[in-house]
């Protein structure tokens, strides 16, 4: 008889290829079925790939490339849920007004947010902000007393600059009153690119 | 408790869990298999109490799931030959048509011998890895390759 290890060995299916048709019909199908408690996808934009995250809810997180994205993952499946899933399809809505936005056919953003990842006075901030129109800047005294807390301009400061959603909450209108930028959790070039954007500078 | 985001397991795993289950089922029902493995996946993913040997668990999945697709294509054929023998289907996944009474009998093997003798033999992978899929110990692993090997020696003549 010829070896058996031999025999069995030459059943061996050819190099696995990516099972990308079987994987699509899985996400598919996960989806209907509510299983996507985080959905993320990458997309092309004038600042960089961006990455995002959408939940049932809304959108959870926008970012820019700085931070690794195994790290976003890692934190959003602590901080969410471990059903985190790649689903390009259940993030088109979000990207396609972000394109929209930085080819300048777009000035509001109408998608839900899903706040979960910010909390007590950031959120109140981050709130805030969202209110304040394209092509206009605040500062960070103001911003903090729409959030109710006039004296909490440092602390307004800390919530934008830890902002999850970037861009959508637009954090780049607050600058400082004398007419400094401020900061920016993508970094100032971005900053500046954002408000020139909107020709609010 | 921490688990990793499940696409990660996704990036790492789909590809071979579906080869696995080509040489269980057949690449045609693999497709299906993988899907309906990784669906259970995500569904008890959000409930899972340890992060311990998820590769394993995977595999466990997938393999019950070409088990369940094992048990309805003998029912229907039973059905279809009105009594008859279930078992005695052709091996779903078999390049030479010489060997099917060898995958018959791979096919019958308890699941733990079944898997090790694929992950041992048609993947050539040394124990360690065998272990690692089977979330096992090396010993264990041996003794499961020992046992269907001696199965498969009994039964099958060529």
């Amino acid at each position: 008889m010829k070896d058996l290890e031999g025999r069995l060995h030459a059943a061996a299916p050819p190099a696995a290829v990516p099972p990308d048709a079987s994987l699509e019909a899985w996400r598919r199908r996960a989806a209907a079925e509510g299983l996507l408690d985080v959905a993320y996808a990458a997309m092309d934009s004038p600042l960089g790939p961006l990455t995002v995250f959408v939940t049932p809810a809304g959108l959870l997180r926008l970012s820019y490339p700085d931070d690794p994205i195994e790290r976003q993952l890692t934190d959003v499946a602590t901080r969410i849920s471990p059903r985190v899933v790649r689903a390009p399809e259940r993030t088109d809505a979000v990207r396609r007004q972000l394109d929209d936005y930085f080819e300048r056919r777009r000035r509001r953003f109408e998608v839900a947010i899903d706040w979960r990842l910010v909390r007590g006075f950031a959120a109140d901030v981050l709130r805030a902000t969202a209110r304040v129109p394209y092509g206009r800047v605040t500062n960070y005294r103001d911003v903090a007393a729409a959030a109710g807390s006039p004296r909490g301009a440092r602390a307004a400061g800390n919530a934008l600059g830890s902002n999850p959603i970037p861009i959508v909450v637009p954090c780049h209108r607050v600058v400082h009153a004398d007419g400094g930028l401020g900061g920016y959790t993508g970094g100032l070039p971005r900053k500046e690119f954002l408000l020139a954007l909107e020709g609010a500078r | 408790m921490h688990l990793p985001p499940f696409q990660t397991l996704v990036d790492a795993h789909a590809a071979e869990l579906h080869r696995f289950l080509t040489v269980l089922v057949g690449p045609h029902d693999a497709d299906d298999c993988l899907q309906e493995a990784l669906l259970s996946a995500l569904r008890a993913y959000a409930r899972l109490t340890s992060g311990e040997n998820l590769r394993a668990w995977l595999y466990t999945i997938a393999q019950r799931k070409a088990l369940d697709l094992g048990r309805r294509r003998a029912r229907r054929r039973t059905e279809a030959l009105d009594g008859l023998d279930g078992r005695r289907e052709p091996a779903a996944w078999s390049p030479d048509p010489a060997d099917d009474g060898l995958w018959r009998e791979v096919g019958a093997l308890p699941p733990k011998q079944r898997a090790a003798i694929v992950h041992r033999f048609v993947f050539d992978l040394p124990y360690a890895e065998v272990a690692s899929r089977m979330g096992c110990t090396e010993e264990a692993a041996r003794q499961s390759v020992r046992a269907g090997l001696t199965k498969l020696r009994g039964r099958v003549t060529r």
